[in-house]
Parts: C-alpha cells; structure tokens; sequence
C-alpha cells in the first residue's frame, strides 16, 4: 500500500497534493492508494476526489505544525493504511519530517526526487546532487519500508477519480509531539502568485540597488508577467525581501519557463536553486557574471533601464 | 556541557565537477569543510565566548580525507575531534545511526549540523539524528540562545519563519544567516595540530549497511541558447519579448 501524506493550511489541498498522487499512482498500478491529510476536514473531502482511502487528521492538537507532531501521524496513518511506502512533498516540512519517519518506520529515505519507479523494497530514483550540478539515479536496497519525498513542480497534477471515503483519525500524540513550543510566526505576505507555484519567475539580486529599486522594477514585471518574485540571498540577508522568496540552497528551488533574473551575478549557490528552468534570461551590467554562462536570452546593461522597458514591452505584446 | 558538531567535507563549491563512468569524479577538486556545516561550528565557538561553558567536539564520517576538514575545525575553535573511518558511501539515515552511537557515549547534551550538505543535496542527516537520539531538532536555523535548559531559535519554514522553545537535548541544523563563521588564524592552525583527533573505524559499529546505493551520476546541464540581446533598453526589450514569444514560446 502506498500513502501520500500532505498538510493542508487553510483547508486547501495544496497543488504540490495532487503531484504526489500523480506518483503514487504510478507506482501502484492497479493497486490502493491512501491518503493521510492533516489539517481541516474539507481538505480530505477534496482529496477523497483523488485517491481512495483518506484519513482525515483535523484536531487542533496539530495545530501549529510541529515536525514531531507530524512525525507521530505519518508513523500512525502508515501503520493504519499497512503501507510500505510513504510519500511526502520535498518542501521544508517534508524535508524535516520525512528522514524521522524513516528511522521510526526502519525504511530507506529517498530525498527530493525527480522520477521514481519500481516497487517497495527496490524503487529507483532520479534526484539531483552536488548543488543541483549532478543527476544521479539512486535505488534502495534495504529497509523494512521506504519513505519518499517529492520535488514539487516537477510532476502533473494528478485528475480526479472520485469515489474516496474520508475516514476521521485521531492523532495519538506522545509527550515528545508537545515539547516543542511555537512561538512568534512570521508568514509571507501574499497577493501574488506562489513562488513555488509560478510558471513565470521573475528574481531579483543584489545589483537593483536598493529595496525600493527592487519593488519598483522587479514588482511590476512579475505583475505584468502575473509571476512569482524570487530573491536571492543578498537580497534577503540585507532586507530588502523576506525570506520566503529566497532561491537557492538555502532557499526554495525553482524550474519556471522562463526565469528573469535581474541584477544578479549568479552565485553557484543561487544557481543551484534555478538552473533547471525551462528558459533563463538574464539583465545585468557585468558581462563577465557567471548568470550569463547558463543563459539562453542576456542583456548588458543597466537592469533599472532596461527592466521597465521590458514591462512596457510585454504589455504591448499582451495588449496586442 | 558538550556540544558536537558534525562535519562533511565536500568539493568546493566553485570547483569544477566531472562524471565519468563510475559516477561523480572527485580527483584533482579542491575539499573544504561543508559551508553549511561550518556555521555550526561559529555557533558553538560564540556560545562559549557568550560564557556558556562548553566543550565542542567535532565529529565526522567519512573517508581519510575528511581529517583536513576536521583540522579547520579544530583551529577554529573545536576543542577536540572523533572521526569515524570509512570509504563507504553511507546514506544519511545509516550515517545517523552511526553518529548517534558517538553523541551517546560522548553525553553530548546539543549537535549542530549543516541543514543541507552541498554533495548530496541532502537535508536528512539532522532530523534523522535527532530521530535516533530521541531528541526534538530545529531546521534551518537562523538565530540560537541558550537558556535555563532550553533552547530557543528562529528557524526558516515553507511560509516564513517562526520561533521555537525546545528543552536539551537537541539537534540544531545550520545555515548561512545564522552567523558569520571566522577564519582559521595561523597560531590557531599550528595549535590544531596538537588537538585530540581520535580514529574510530566504522566496523566497531557493528555490520552497517546501507539503504540506498548509488546507480549513476551524470552531468546533465541543459543546453542553453546563450544568445546576448542588443540594442538600446526600448530595442533589447522588445526583441527580448519577441525571442520569448516566437523562438522560446514561452509567454
């Protein structure tokens, strides 16, 4: 049995859901699916449309997410579903919950992948490496179980197969789900289309300038492209955007058609988090930056010119 | 009390990478200890200048070559070092099972980790630690005190980011933000040469196997069109757009 588990914030079952039941169902075949959904209730009704059984973790217990707490349902709904493989989304929370349910669960953990085939106890995998520079294929070969996270963006959304029943499960949480304590949240602020969602990304670097150049040319390219906003690192260690935009190692990992950098040089690290994207443009002043060595479209120049006149331009293109 | 930071060492990352047949080849590349990693090194270095009272072991599981790696800790600031030997490609939830054994039978009440290493683009190693040891963990941390007991850190989410309060034990994973690591200065490289480094061999472990293997590696970069647009900022712009419309079909 195959079990994809997925948060779902506000009640919505996130797109990055419904790529992991695009897995899932390829690797079943023909066999079961179950869903475990933790969050409100109307999220598992509307993965019910999807897969066939779905366990419904709604208490408030679970809120706000904590990765043990996590931890304690995944480890729960796997047993109740008797999967042998679980599937999560590489996002933060999956990345930090996926490796714990794999020492609980004594399983083989397959981190961020972009393929996956074959069967429990020998899957084979396509992930990257070596900052995102090296494709690699990797198997299991041991492991009672295996837990499998997901890139997201990466595969379909899955269509509907309607028909699901939505079974109610109470979280049964131990004293170390609860001791770790949430406190102060900050979450980005929204409005625009989801980074991590964006088939058009337009990012900015460190070479706009300032925080107000930043908004005032990269803003109304990602309005006029109705694209996410990413950042690099600079950007948000100086301030200037918040984190939740940051792409790179140590930020969100992105694979848009296209990717508009704009004023950035490109550090391995930034690259590593963009250089899979379908088509990369770039503006900047230096010719020499290393952006411009995985480019398919470059301009030379001063990218607070030439940025608007790109918004004009796409705005005309768009009128016409 | 103890705190143990875990190292990898890893290319560097502006060094060239090349696959060959048998996968990634690390001939000629230049190592250094894994940025991620050396955060957690800063870290553990500014608690005891803070006057917490702290020993810093460094631990490490690797091949032979990682003791370079485990020197520029030690002349940062590590007190004293525990590597286990081997050339096995251990995935990181074995990895954590090994390094777990050495936490124990230090009493180390805190580990710092890299939160995501820069050779296998892996960020399991922290949480699977902590897993292991029993010990709650902060992912993606930016900022660290220690309190009573207690740890409190602001850490990177999905959406933002949040504060935690965990008691200690613990496992922190680090990141850039979290500090600015220092460099080794030569008296202190010269003094690390000195430092315990105990030799531990992965056998007295027990059989570890690993989970996962490694079927093949390759370079795969997409082939980029590299075209250089010119022109006034009006003229580029508009041939930029109708690059992307008509060539690229992509707006």
């Amino acid at each position: 049995m195959i079990l994809l588990v997925t948060t779902a914030p506000g009640g919505n079952l996130p797109k990055s859901a419904r790529e992991l039941v695009t897995v899932a169902r390829q690797l079943a075949g023909d066999g079961q699916i179950a869903a475990a959904v933790i969050g409100p209730e109307s999220a598992a009704t509307q993965m019910a449309e999807y897969v066939g059984q779905v366990y419904s973790f709604s208490s408030a217990e679970l809120e706000p997410v904590r990765a043990e707490a996590v931890t304690a349902v995944v480890q729960q709904a796997a047993q109740q579903a008797g999967a042998d493989t679980v599937l999560m989304t590489a996002n933060r929370l999956g990345q930090s919950v996926a490796p714990r349910v794999a020492v609980r669960l004594g399983a083989a953990l397959l981190e961020d992948v972009i393929q996956v085939g074959g069967s429990a106890g020998a899957y084979e995998a396509v992930r990257y490496s070596y900052l995102s520079r090296v494709t690699e294929t990797v198997k299991t070969v041991g492991g009672s179980a295996t837990v499998i996270t997901v890139k997201p963006n990466v595969f379909e959304v899955a269509e509907p197969q309607p028909g699901g029943s939505v079974t109610s499960a109470l979280p049964q949480l131990d004293a170390n789900a609860n001791r770790v304590q949430v406190g102060e949240r900050a979450a980005a602020s929204g409005g625009r289309v989801k980074l991590e969602e964006a088939g058009v990304v337009v990012a900015g670097g460190r070479g706009l300038g300032s925080a107000d150049s930043f908004t005032a040319v990269v803003e109304p390219l990602a309005d006029a492209l109705n694209a996410g906003v990413a950042s690099t690192r600079a950007v948000v260690d100086a301030g200037w955007r918040p984190y939740a935009e940051q792409v790179g190692q140590t930020g969100k990992s992105v694979a848009p058609e296209p990717y508009i950098a704009l004023g950035i040089s490109g550090a391995v690290q930034h690259l590593s988090g963009m250089n899979r994207s379908k088509v990369i443009v770039a503006i900047n002043k230096d010719a020499d930056a290393p952006i411009f060595r995985i480019v398919d479209y470059g301009i030379v120049g001063d990218v607070t010119q030439i940025a608007p006149a790109l918004t004009e331009a796409i705005k005309e293109a768009k009128g016409s | 009390m103890k705190l143990i930071t875990v190292l990898k060492q890893v290319p560097d990352a502006e060094a060239r990478i090349r696959a060959g047949v048998g996968g990634v080849e690390l001939e000629g590349v230049t190592f250094v200890i894994d940025g991620m990693d050396e955060y957690g090194v800063e870290e553990a270095i500014r608690l005891r200048e803070a006057g917490h009272d702290v020993e810093i072991v460094a631990l490490a599981l690797g091949p032979a070559r990682y003791e370079e790696a485990i020197r520029t800790a030690l002349a940062l600031g590590a007190d004293r070092a525990v590597h286990v030997e081997t050339d096995v490609d251990l995935d990181p939830i074995s990895q954590a099972r090994v390094l777990a054994e050495v936490v124990k039978e230090e009493g180390a009440e805190m580990v710092l980790v890299g939160g995501k290493q820069a050779d296998w683009d892996s960020a399991a190693l922290g949480p699977a630690l902590a897993e292991v040891l029993g010990w709650p963990h902060s992912d993606w941390t930016t900022k660290l005190e220690l309190a009573d007991g207690s740890l409190k850190v602001e850490h990177d989410t999905d959406d933002g980011h949040e504060s935690l309060t965990m008691p200690l034990p613990a496992v922190v994973t680090t990141q850039q933000g979290l500090n600015e690591p220092r460099y080794p200065t030569l008296p202190n490289i010269m003094k690390a040469k000195r430092k315990e480094l105990a030799k531990r061999n992965l056998d007295e472990f027990g059989s570890v196997t690993g989970l996962t293997e490694i079927v093949d590696q390759k370079i795969q970069t997409r082939e980029r069109l590299g075209k250089m647009v010119e022109g006034d900022a009006a003229t580029a712009a508009t041939e930029l757009v109708r690059l992307l419309q008509n060539e690229a079909k992509v707006l």
